[in-house]
């Protein structure tokens, strides 16, 4: 093959200007001083251990890990019904519907999580951690119908005309026939979804309450008043896990399911 | 009464388009009927609607003297046969196979039984293990008609089967359908647009044309006798002409010559068709059911040249042998034989 090495040079330096930044917080992550600087003049895993011992981390961890896990099953649970239902009913009006669904991911963030804190706090008044729950499911769903929708849309619905016709029943060839097949799909949802509401910082913002806070949130709240290396520590351990659940699905699924 | 029935079944799309119009079909245990159309005739719609997949607006359906027009798909116990296999990716050929007994709760031992059989009836043992996506186009029909016979359907349906495999492995394939469904016994309805392949295969043929049944008849009768113009254009007639009727065996067409033709017509106007093979050249002789034309352009079709010839009744086809060497311009006495001649109703397409 012919190498063409304007091509070469110009993948390099848009690989470079990702990398860069990323490479540079690693490093200060491991800097002695209190203030970020880089390069960094000593060697040092204290900021790592400021960071696991911090319990407004520790709490908003949790609360977030919670949320989304619990948000993205739920958007899960409505999701797959929702996506089948538009997938494979003739109803009027499918692709209005389709486009409403996917609202959420249109309109800015900041918007959503207002018109949430209209609705969910002051109108409503629900309790703080369940209206949370609310707001990330809804910023949830749409991942999951979108992803789940497309694969549906390319598994062969003869294939369900044929189970049905050798004596199963809808429920049963869902759950024995549809299902298996859909599963990179599933996953693909399940991961984009659970990314999405893990790292959303404008619904959370406005959904949070006193001793509820998100990660991200209560990490925002952190760097206002304290700007050492303790921050770097947290995206270099959150890269990690990243690239930790990416290999794990890689050498389950595939990296290319996600794509499909 | 016969076995399977369907009884003035209406379908319509959208409450506008009438689908399928007053469709009456009768088969008799143990037959292979094919319904054979072009596409959008309804063939496949009336395949569905047997199936169980659309309900129709009006009619019923009755098979053994049972209406089971309300019955849905998976309590009628019919095997199905798609254009796209439709096997399920996720199992092996084994439990592809066993699929429908396993609904059926049958004991471990009795599905090993009946599916081993039944790969060995349709020539699959040694896939046993494999995957679909593992196999050929071919390998995989007779998958999925292994698993549509295991159930012991009351019915064999298949849409278009055999469409998506290539030439060769076409043949092989058919023969091997009504080989497997002659020794079952099992009374099958075959959709095709393929006109040979229906013909090779069936007992008898429904041709169908916009929703409606034109004529359902062995295959020899329909090849011989097609009742309307649309069958006759569809099996291979190329030439039409007009006719009024003057009395019994004897025609007018729009110039006033008159034809002989030895079919009849109940109708006083009608339409002769002929194929192209069967036009002759006229011998000295013949007076009667002779055309005037002129040559014009010319087709090599292997066995035989196809020649278009201008006339004052229009425009006709004729194939000749290969020997027979006219060029374009020549004065040929096209010939109509009486009993090739065959007089057909016109129809709305």
């Amino acid at each position: 093959m012919r190498k063409n090495k304007l091509l070469t040079i110009f993948t390099i330096v848009v690989f470079a200007f990702l990398m860069i930044p990323l490479f540079i917080i690693t490093v200060t992550a491991f800097g002695k001083g209190t203030a970020i600087t880089f390069p960094i003049k000593s060697f040092s895993l204290k900021w790592f251990y400021n960071v696991l011992t911090l319990d407004s981390f520790k709490t908003s961890f949790l609360t977030s890990l919670e949320v989304a896990l619990l948000a993205t099953f739920i958007a899960l649970l409505v999701g797959v019904p929702a996506a089948y239902a538009l997938a494979r009913s003739g109803i009027k009006g499918r692709q209005l519907i389709k486009s409403i669904f996917l609202s959420p991911t249109i309109v800015p963030g900041i918007v959503v999580g207002f018109a949430l804190y209209q609705f969910i706090i002051l109108t409503l008044k629900i309790p703080v951690f369940a209206g949370l729950l609310v707001g990330h499911f809804l910023i949830t769903l749409p991942y999951v119908i979108r992803i789940v929708g497309s694969s549906l849309e390319q598994f062969d619905f003869s294939i369900e005309e044929a189970a049905w016709s050798l004596g199963s029943g809808k429920v049963k060839t869902f759950f024995q026939i549809v299902l298996p097949n859909i599963t990179s799909g599933l996953s693909a949802a399940f991961m984009l979804a659970f990314i999405n509401s893990f790292n959303n910082i404008p619904v959370s913002m406005f959904l949070s309450g006193p001793g509820v806070s998100t990660f991200p949130a209560s990490l925002m709240n952190y760097i206002e008043y304290n700007y050492n290396p303790s921050v770097s520590a947290v995206s270099v351990l959150l890269m990690l896990c990243t690239v930790i659940i990416m290999v794990i699905v890689d050498k389950t699924l595939g990296i290319a399911s996600l794509a499909k | 009464m016969a076995y399977m029935h369907l009884n003035h079944i209406d379908v319509c799309y959208d409450k506008k388009i009438n689908i399928l119009e007053n469709l009456n079909l009768e088969v008799e245990k143990g037959e292979l009927v094919s319904l054979l159309g072009p596409s959008g005739c309804g063939k496949t719609t009336t395949l569905r609607v047997v199936a169980g997949f659309i309900e129709p607006k009006a009619g019923s359906f009755q098979l053994e003297n049972e209406d089971i027009t309300k019955v849905p798909v998976n309590k009628r116990n019919f095997g199905l046969v798609f254009q796209s296999y439709a096997l399920f990716p996720h199992l092996n050929v084994f439990d592809n196979v066993a699929f429908g007994l396993k609904i059926r709760k049958l004991s471990k031992d009795e599905i090993a039984k009946k599916v081993n059989e039944m790969l060995e009836i349709c020539g699959l043992e040694e896939f046993k293990d494999r995957f679909p996506a593992q196999m050929s186009g071919g390998q995989r029909q007779r998958v999925a008609l292994a698993r549509a016979l295991v159930i012991e359907p009351k019915l064999l349906l298949l849409d278009e089967p055999l469409s998506n495999l290539d030439a060769k492995l076409r043949v092989n394939m058919r023969m091997e359908i009504k080989r497997i469904q002659k020794k079952l016994k099992i009374t099958t309805l075959f959709v095709t647009h393929d006109q040979e392949e229906c013909f090779s295969i069936s007992d008898k043929v429904a041709i169908m044309n916009q929703g409606v049944i034109e004529q359902f008849d062995t295959p020899e009768n329909i090849y011989q006798r097609p009742k309307t113009e649309f069958v006759a254009r569809f099996i291979g007639f190329e030439n039409f002409i007009p006719f009024t009727k003057e009395k019994e065996l004897n025609y007018k067409a729009q110039n006033g010559q008159l034809f002989d033709s030895d079919s009849t017509c109940e109708t006083s106007n009608c339409i002769g068709a002929i194929r192209p093979e069967d036009i002759q050249i006229a011998t000295k002789e013949k007076s009667k059911n002779v055309v005037k034309g002129v040559v014009g352009v010319r087709t090599f079709l292997g066995k035989s040249y196809q020649y278009e010839t201008e006339t004052d009744l229009g425009k006709f086809l004729v194939n000749m042998q290969a020997d027979i060497n006219l060029k374009e311009g020549d004065e040929i006495n096209l010939y109509f034989p009486p009993n090739k001649l065959i007089l057909v109703q016109k129809s709305n397409a």
